[in-house]
């Protein structure tokens, strides 16, 4: 047993010397070459490591019986579930008067994750519609309200609704010829409608403005702003309450209106969840053609998850607009569909908890851990790999206790 | 309609549609037999590029001068490395998942296009990359004047002609030898086939090693003629090799050349005439309206779903 153990990790550490020579072993320098002959050898080495640490892992798991733990820790969590959620709103509302102006900003930026997040995780994790390219309603909703404004004048109050609603009309345009199709499909058309997206904008210079982008005001509350000085006809926030000017304000009411907006946001996926069209949403995912002939419309019940994700979707663009200032087709790369994508499966895919805490998590994390920025994709992708192998239904799982509540089946 | 553009775009357009098809063929191979996009596969055409330069350098370095010879052992060394590229890839990221659900091998899929992109970035850097004109030379056809000319160079010649001779011998691995027979009987029923004593995994394993292969011709192939790549390269060309598998109707061989070669056609014909800005556009919107309207493609056979 132990021998071939040990053969195997030393193949598998041969491959990957092999794997890993030409391509970190020298690094192109121009026409000519940079030697690094240590780089292999040393990632070489962790592969053999590693390959002799899960073959313990594996022989100890087979021996063992399947252990429980764990199980406690889900059961308090379920228990103590409206306190849990209680204080954590309450962090939530109390935390911008805490923490410094950055750490402000970075946690704006995790509020809009959660709020695309659970986006993604209503056509993703609920109705199982791999969706590739939902950067595209996120890019509808930014650009909907930069160019409302630019063209028409339009004000953040009316673009919120307007963005969501647009970006709603796109999903729905887009979903209704696509969502007959077969799974694998959808993901790759649904990509390819990401890329025309982000192509058109980028291209359509007279319009768009191209690669240079569109300025954005930031919103404004009750007609007053929270400039230095007020536009003619308005007043400050600063100055209507009598206090000191400092942007902080701004930030803050942002931070608490995105908070309000992720909250509802949560209530209706929760509601939904329980409602027909959510069960009819999970029943879709597990199996489409006991559905079918169970009398369940497979098309408008996937369009109604794909339009409501795409409506999210384009309201965490204007928040995103908003609070950049400014807005360019390169934050609609195919790149930020696989992040958010990311968060999903690695929060659990159709888990509302699992889901926010994995955006929180996934955008506060490499805020803290700058030095290591470089390795953030490489990252991901281990992660999304490793999720997929060991643990497919997310870290956190996903609660399919829906009927004891109600005392039906228990 | 100027006539010598038309020729010159043509000729254009078949040396990428040949690009794009020896890389279709790895993706139509795959999800023929396992039924999964294989996303990275188009990185693993992006790798294959940068292991070109890579060797290119390494040979000229240790003084072997000759053209043949240089190109003869690039094209080979990095075909042996791409193909085990393609083999770990699979190994790792796709097989511990050939139970798991439906959407689980193409997430694990993207992963490992993320991983991929990223370990060329952190090893060789995210700058443009080149290498030196290796074949320069060219023919002129149809001269009449100065600026009226169509012109081929001899890379874009061995583009075609490599391509047809990659073709020709997949071709011949699958339907004339026994282990092209398992492929194939792999693809019609993998349960049935692992009954009659074939064994499956090894067969999953020579797809992606052929499929790798063929990329590997690709993008030795593009860095001889353009010398110029970085790491983001897998997935727009990705994406649109997949587009030319889906055209010429997925699972089928001959399928994803002749749809390849209408892709790149189709794509250098528009930069020709209408806009070069949005020929992407159009490969991505051609992709779409062909997955709507026609997702069988051309030569393929539309797929039942049963319980």
């Amino acid at each position: 047993m132990r021998n071939s153990w040990l053969r195997d990790a030393l193949v598998t550490g041969l491959v990957a010397l092999l794997l890993f020579a030409p391509m970190t072993g020298v690094a192109l320098s121009g026409y000519t070459l940079e030697g690094h002959w240590q780089r292999p050898l040393w990632l070489a080495l962790g592969v053999v490591i590693g390959r002799l640490g899960l073959g313990w892992l594996w022989q100890r798991r087979q021996g063992a019986p399947a252990s429980s733990s764990g199980r406690g820790w889900s059961a308090w969590i379920d228990a103590h579930r409206p306190q849990l959620i209680g204080a954590a709103l309450a962090v939530a509302f109390v935390l911008p008067w805490f923490i410094g102006k950055y750490w402000l900003n970075v946690a704006i930026l995790a509020w809009i994750y959660v709020l695309l997040a659970l986006g993604l995780n209503i056509v993703v994790g609920l109705a199982g519609l791999l969706d590739l390219g939902f950067v595209a309603f996120y890019a509808v909703g930014a650009y909907g309200y930069a160019l409302g404004f630019k063209y028409l004048d339009l004000s953040f109050w009316t673009a919120l609704p307007a963005g969501a609603l647009l970006a709603g009309c796109f999903g729905v345009m887009l979903g209704f010829p696509v969502l007959r199709m077969h799974g694998d499909y959808l993901a790759i058309v649904t990509l390819g409608f990401g890329e025309i997206i982000r192509l058109v904008l980028n291209n359509w210079m007279s319009f768009t403005g191209g690669p240079n982008g569109v300025r954005v005001p930031f919103p404004s509350l009750f007609g007053l702003e929270f400039g230095r000085r007020a536009g003619p006809g308005h007043v400050t926030f600063h100055e209507y309450f009598n206090l000191p000017y400092s942007n902080e304000y701004r930030d803050i009411f942002f931070y608490l209106l995105l908070l309000v907006v992720v909250s509802g946001m949560v209530f209706v996926v929760r509601r939904l969840r329980r409602m027909p069209l959510g069960r009819n949403w999970e029943a879709l995912r597990e199996d489409e053609i006991a559905c079918r002939s169970l009398g369940i419309q497979p098309v408008s019940v996937k369009l109604s998850a794909f339009g409501l994700g795409a409506m999210t979707g384009g309201l965490g663009g204007v928040f995103f607009a908003a609070s950049q200032g400014f807005v360019n087709p390169t934050s609609f790369t195919f790149m930020e569909s696989a992040h958010i994508l990311a968060m999903v499966i690695l929060g659990g895919m159709g888990s509302t908890g699992g889901v926010i805490v994995a955006a929180v998590v996934l955008t506060v994390l490499p805020e803290m851990l700058r030095d290591f920025a470089e390795y953030r994709g490489l990252l991901f992708g281990c992660a999304m790999v490793a999720m997929m192998v060991w643990r497919p239904r997310g870290l956190m799982g996903m609660r399919r206790a829906l009927f004891h509540r109600s005392g039906v089946a228990e | 309609m100027n006539f010598h553009i038309l020729v010159q775009q043509t000729v254009n357009g078949l040396v990428l549609g040949s690009v794009y098809g020896l890389i279709a063929v790895g993706y139509t191979m795959v999800y023929g037999i396992i039924g999964m996009i294989n996303f990275a596969h188009g990185d693993v055409y992006m790798i294959a590029a940068y292991l070109t330069a890579i060797f290119l350098a390494a040979l000229t370095a240790l003084g072997i001068h000759s053209p043949p010879v240089v190109m003869i052992l690039v094209l080979l060394l990095t075909m042996a490395c791409t193909a085990l590229y393609g083999w770990s890839v699979e190994r790792i990221a796709y097989r511990p998942l050939r139970h798991s659900t439906r959407l689980a091998p193409l997430i694990s899929a993207i992963g490992m296009s993320l991983i991929l992109q990223n370990y060329v970035r952190l090893s060789q850097g995210a700058r443009n990359q080149g290498t030196p004109t290796f074949l320069d030379g060219h023919l002129r056809l149809l001269e009449d004047g100065p600026d009226h000319f169509v012109q081929i160079t001899h890379a874009q010649i061995l583009i075609v002609v490599m391509a047809v001779i990659g073709m020709g011998l997949l071709w011949y691995l699958i339907q004339g030898t026994a282990m092209g027979r398992a492929c194939r009987a792999v693809q019609q029923d993998r349960i049935m086939a692992a009954l009659l004593g074939v064994d499956t995994d090894r067969i999953i394993s020579i797809v992606f090693i052929l499929g790798a292969a063929m990329a590997a011709v690709a993008g030795t192939l593009v860095t001889f003629n353009y010398g110029s790549f970085d790491f983001f390269i897998g997935f727009v060309t990705g994406i649109k090799a997949f587009t030319a598998a889906v055209l010429g109707g997925i699972g089928s061989l001959p399928g994803a050349m002749l749809g390849g070669i209408i892709l790149g056609l189709a794509e250098s014909i528009f930069s020709g005439f209408v806009n070069t800005d949005y020929k992407d556009v159009f490969a991505f919107s051609l992709l779409v309206v062909v997955l709507i309207f026609r997702p069988s493609g051309l030569l393929g056979r539309p797929e039942v779903e049963k319980v």
